[in-house]
């Protein structure tokens, strides 16, 4: 099926994840509808169901969520190389844009340009306030209750305290993961008790 | 050239431990980016304002204007916009690397695991140390680079911060809107 259609597919693979990293501001979730649309919809490369599998597939991976994606969904329209090409597509734009930004708008020149100083600074504190909205739904959606607000708290205040290793965060990230393992096992068993 | 090698270390394990999503990552960035001082708050801090402004994923944004800046902080010998511009292939590809085998080469177990509770489990672990971890980054953030040092700055800077917060949370403004808005108020407050 990929040989069959050599020509068109790499191209148009390509080409629909160039603008579907063009024109999606703050990936994750506001890329996957157009993600979908145009791998189920528009291109027919995936049924639905499938799209939704991989979904599920890409979620539970680490790394960036439309990079995932991507790599699946080219890995089904063409192998290995389909995976390349869409990977590639999704990140070109990002890529060329804010390298271009890199060249032109420098930390010096943020620093030195007294226009551009008070304007970060302004920008600055609005930031830290985009950062804090995603902990309280991120809060929600994870379904933190009473008895389990503890863990994001001493994780949150641990990292802030930047004391030595028990300040990584790949430290708790892989605690979390065995940790939520452990007490889900231990839940299962007891139930499956008579 | 050490310096590429350890860009592509800290990229590599931001990459590989880098689950839930773009805020979740900058807790990563923090640790394996701006605390070996190779850049500043106030930059990171930018560098999150530019990516929250442009196209595609914060993960993507930041690595590769970190990869642009950082070789040119660290030493002189690497200020030209070549070296800048080998950093930012480096981390951008570093970045997508482990997910990239990872998600190739694991996905078919995955997909028969997924409803195993060592899947289940580790996701429910993994959800609430989330929350923990884009909360750890506002925290760090909050610090008199990004919020000043007199007594009017910081309570212009709060205010500000405290507005922006409203209009994202309560009022569901576009992310975008705000940070111009932030800095249009920078512009006249300062």
């Amino acid at each position: 099926m990929w040989r069959a259609s050599l020509i068109s597919h790499p191209v148009s693979l390509f080409f629909t994840f160039f603008k579907i990293g063009a024109f999606t501001f703050g990936g994750g979730w506001a890329m996957i509808s157009i993600i979908e649309k145009e791998v189920v919809d528009r291109h027919h490369w995936l049924s639905r169901e499938d799209f939704l599998d991989l979904l599920a597939i890409a979620q539970s991976l680490p790394g960036i969520l439309a990079v995932n994606i991507a790599v699946v969904v080219g890995d089904r329209v063409g192998g290995l190389r389909g995976s390349i090409i869409a990977a590639l597509g999704t990140i070109l734009p990002s890529f060329l844009i804010i390298l271009a930004i890199a060249i032109f708008l420098t930390p010096d020149m943020i620093k030195s340009n007294e226009t551009l100083s008070h304007i970060f600074m302004g920008i600055r504190p609005a930031v830290v306030a985009l950062i804090v909205a995603p902990v309280l739904t991120s809060a929600r959606s994870a379904g933190v209750k009473w008895s389990t607000v503890i863990i994001p708290v001493f994780v949150a205040l641990m990292i802030w305290s930047k004391w030595t290793f028990v300040s990584s965060p790949i430290l708790y990230i892989v605690l979390g993961a065995i940790g939520g393992y452990l007490v889900l096992r231990r839940q299962q068993s007891k139930s499956s008790q008579p | 050239m050490i310096i590429y090698l350890r860009l592509s270390w800290a990229y590599l394990k931001i990459g590989l431990f880098g689950f839930g999503g773009g805020y979740a990552m900058l807790a990563l960035i923090e640790s394996e980016i701006v605390d070996p001082g190779w850049i500043t708050e106030q930059m990171f801090t930018d560098i999150v304002a530019i990516s929250q402004m442009t196209p595609g994923p914060i993960g993507i944004n930041s690595a590769t204007y970190i990869g642009y800046v950082v070789p040119g902080q660290y030493s002189a010998a690497f200020a030209s916009p070549l070296w800048g511009l080998l950093g930012s292939i480096i981390c951008t590809l570093t970045v997508m690397l482990p997910s990239f085998l990872l998600v190739r080469y694991t996905s078919h177990l995955i997909s028969r695991h997924r409803e195993s509770t060592v899947i289940k489990g580790a996701f429910m672990g993994l959800r609430l140390v989330v929350v923990g971890l884009i909360a750890s980054a506002a925290l760090l953030l909050m610090n008199s680079a990004n919020f000043g040092e007199a007594p009017r700055e910081v309570i212009a800077s709060i205010s500000i911060c405290v507005v922006a917060f409203v209009l994202v949370y309560f009022v569901k403004w576009h992310p975008i809107l705000i940070i111009l808005l932030a800095g249009l108020a920078g512009y006249f407050i300062f």
